[in-house]
């Protein structure tokens, strides 16, 4: 069980890994998330679903390394085992309940920061599949950091890179694009933010204005993931939320941003002691 | 004969660790407690235990040195001796119900069970009698105490069973609520669980009921023929006060699951636990105690909050009593009003006002009111909410025909049946929180409400 099939290193810091599991892979959708243990005194790390393959009964995650969790995580080796491994956790995208017939012709606008591509490729295959008009734009530090570019061209109409850098596609924000495309008279229905929490904040900010609804996926802290602990929970539309049940999508102009990179620095301290002291991967 | 005083860990050491608070009675204590049994003829304690443990007959058996034989009657109704013994809130059941204790103390029936489920499980005694297969698959969702009773049950009359569980343990709130000084998990849960699994039950961890598979799978495609919902009340409550978002307010239910499922207080887990210098508990329920009893143990300063007085509070007498052992502070008539925090968005207080307690109300609790200008301040850097949980709407949500109410509790009736034919609930999914036995009480009725729908 939780048997990995298949790893390859996307960047020196980001790693796929196709993993078996044949009930998760016939039951996840779009927008939905998993939960993982890498060891037997492991934490429970939430990871977003990157795609499924119902055939072969796989699923494939993206995972970047930023602590000695996910440090552990990707010293996993093709053959090996997770130790746990549950989902698919959240809801689903609001767009998988809809009749193919609604999404056809439909023009969207995803913004994929970093990571965000991963969690945005099975929405953007998902809709491209059914006709609707697909634009996404990626954001990354630098060219090396772009994941998935030829996986993802294959499932929009446009695909718009930006780095920091300059170092591949379009030099600075995503924001900027985001500006830049609606100034060219781009249209569209509806936008989809997926990335770092203060790139969807100024997403949000960005988009406001133009009356585009805008929908956002929060990584915000869990343990169980599945409503018991409240460490998820989120002031949306002055209510408060928990990601892992309710969301972890929700109406971006609604999301209280501030307060929600707050609560994801909560164990900031402790996660920079647990790193120092991680010597998996790097003695080797 | 006075009741025989059970060996615990003095307070001043406990307080510094995670190990088990009571040690329980050694044989001679046992025998001499026993000994304190009437036996009456009409047993008044058997009467209020929710499994109907034949407890004067098991007594009986300690005082005969037959300890093998008391395991056994035990394990006629209850699957989980060892930790009932340790968790059930036996003063207002079994105990509560004892004549001696109508002039004196009564029987610690309690730590009877505990001393012969112990002795029978370090002298590997085997309870387990598996039946022979009768070709009918049950499900059941949730590996919790009600979950387990009902598996057992339905185990020994010969159904293959199936229990899916969402986290990567077994046991439920046994395992991700209840502290390991209270009730440890090595020594007493896994060894439960896994006579539960002697008797051929099936543990599968890792699946969610609602998402992995639905209820509709498990009928439609995986070939069971009933299932029985024990999903438990996991959805902790939050009170909506100003501040309740402040980095370093927790949930009970967060707290203890990084302490107990996570092993957050252990240096070889990798999970991370936020200690507060100051901890501020808001509740007086069994989860109040025990988040207040952890937090002290990670070495924090801990004073609970609760809007009643002492007389009120919901949790187990033993557990406020070590509460206050272990150097606890209890405000009470004590209401929060808003969490302070800092500039920087964390804690730094919590804003109460004084309650006193009103007129009876219906149900002849004296409802607390606040008194007018009685607000003050109480300095913390964590508070941990312990208000209560609800149960998860997932598998009601995803199972079409599965009636609830409105506080979001599947309607089953006494028995177990739902709205839904062949789909059974019980336990803290069907009644809001509450213990450990009445969960294992309605599993039980539930495997016998089973068993006659697959006989019909």
């Amino acid at each position: 069980m939780y048997n990995i099939v298949k790893k390859t290193f996307l960047t020196p810091t980001i790693c796929l890994m196709e993993v078996e599991d044949p009930r998760i892979a016939s039951a996840a959708q779009p927008g939905q998330f998993l939960i993982v243990r890498a060891r037997p005194q492991g934490e429970r790390i939430p990871l977003t679903i990157c795609d499924y393959n119902r055939e072969k009964g796989t699923v494939t995650i993206v995972i970047q390394i930023i602590g000695a969790s996910s440090r552990m995580i990707c010293a996993l080796e093709e053959g090996e085992s997770f130790t746990d491994f549950v989902g698919p956790l959240g809801q689903p995208s609001d767009f998988v309940k809809e009749d193919d017939g609604q999404i056809e012709g439909r023009r969207y606008l995803f913004v994929a920061g970093g990571l965000g591509t991963a969690p945005v490729y099975p929405q953007a295959k998902y809709l491209f599949e059914r006709g609707a008009k697909v634009d996404v734009i990626v954001g990354a530090k630098t060219a090396d950091m772009v994941i998935l570019e030829k996986e993802m061209s294959a499932v929009c109409d446009n695909l718009y890179i930006c780095t920091d850098d300059g170092s591949k596609g379009t030099r600075g924000l995503v924001t900027e694009k985001i500006k830049a495309l609606l100034a060219e008279g781009k249209k569209y229905d509806q936008a989809v933010a997926i990335g770092p929490m203060i790139m969807m904040k100024f997403t949000t900010l960005t988009l406001k204005e133009t009356g585009i609804p805008l929908v956002v996926s929060l990584n915000t802290l869990m343990v169980d993931g599945t409503g018991m602990c409240g460490g998820c929970r989120v002031t949306v539309g002055g209510r408060n939320r928990f990601a892992c049940v309710e969301g972890p999508e929700f109406n971006a102009y609604e999301v209280d941003f501030d307060e929600a990179m707050r609560r994801q620095t909560m164990y900031k301290p402790q996660e920079i002691e647990a790193d120092h002291k991680c010597r998996i991967g790097r003695d080797k | 004969m006075k009741r025989i005083p059970v060996r615990e860990q003095a307070p001043e050491v406990r307080a510094h660790n995670f190990d088990e608070v009571c040690f329980g009675y050694n044989e001679e204590e046992a025998l001499l407690e026993a000994s304190r049994c009437l036996n009456c003829r009409e047993p008044r304690c058997m009467q209020k235990c929710p499994v109907s443990v034949k407890i004067p007959r098991f007594i009986e058996q300690i005082r005969n040195k037959d300890f093998a034989a008391a395991a056994e009657t035990i394990s006629q109704d209850s699957s989980l001796p060892a930790i009932c013994g340790r968790v059930c809130p036996q003063e207002t059941q079994c105990e509560g119900n004892c004549v001696l204790g109508v002039k004196g103390e009564p029987v610690a029936i309690g730590k009877l069970e505990r001393f012969v489920a112990d002795w029978s499980r370090d002298n590997k005694i085997k309870v387990a009698h598996a039946a022979p297969l009768n070709g009918k698959k049950v499900a059941i969702v949730g590996s919790g105490p009600s979950g387990l009773a009902c598996a057992s049950d339905l185990a020994r009359m010969g159904y293959d069973v199936t229990i899916f569980e969402v986290l990567h343990k077994a046991g439920g709130v046994l395992q991700y609520g209840i502290p390991e000084f209270r009730l440890p998990k090595e020594k007493v849960v896994e060894p439960e669980i896994e006579n539960v699994k002697a008797l051929g039950v099936k543990i599968e961890t890792n699946v969610v009921v609602g998402r992995t598979v639905t209820i509709d799978d498990l009928l439609e495609k995986e070939g069971f023929s009933a299932v029985f919902v024990g999903s438990g009340a996991g959805l902790p409550r939050f009170m909506n006060i100003p501040g309740e978002n402040f980095n370093g307010v927790f949930s009970a239910n967060e707290f203890l699951t990084r302490n107990n499922l996570m092993r957050a207080f252990s240096p070889e887990s990798d999970t991370p636990v936020y200690i507060g210098k100051k901890v501020a508990v808001v509740g007086g329920g069994n989860v109040a105690m025990d988040a207040a009893r952890t937090a002290l143990r990670l070495g924090s300063e801990v004073t609970v909050v609760y809007r009643r007085t002492e007389k009120e509070l919901p949790a187990r007498a033993e557990e406020v009593h070590h509460a206050l052992e272990e150097g606890i502070v209890f405000n009470m008539l004590t209401n929060p009003v808003e969490i302070l925090g800092d500039e920087k968005g964390w804690v730094r207080g919590l804003r109460c006002v004084r309650m006193q307690l009103g007129e009876p109300d219906a149900s002849g609790r004296r409802s607390p009111v606040e008194v007018p200008g009685s607000q003050f301040d109480i300095e913390a850097d964590v508070v941990i909410m312990a208000l209560g949980t609800s149960p998860n709407p997932l598998i009601a949500s995803t199972t079409a025909g599965l009636q609830t109410e409105r506080h979001g509790c599947i309607v089953a009736s006494e028995d177990g049946a739902t709205s839904r034919r062949g789909v059974f609930a019980g336990g803290d999914a069907v009644t809001g929180a509450a213990t450990v036995i009445l969960a294992m009480g309605a599993g039980r009725r539930a495997a016998a409400a089973i068993h006659k729908y697959l006989s019909e």
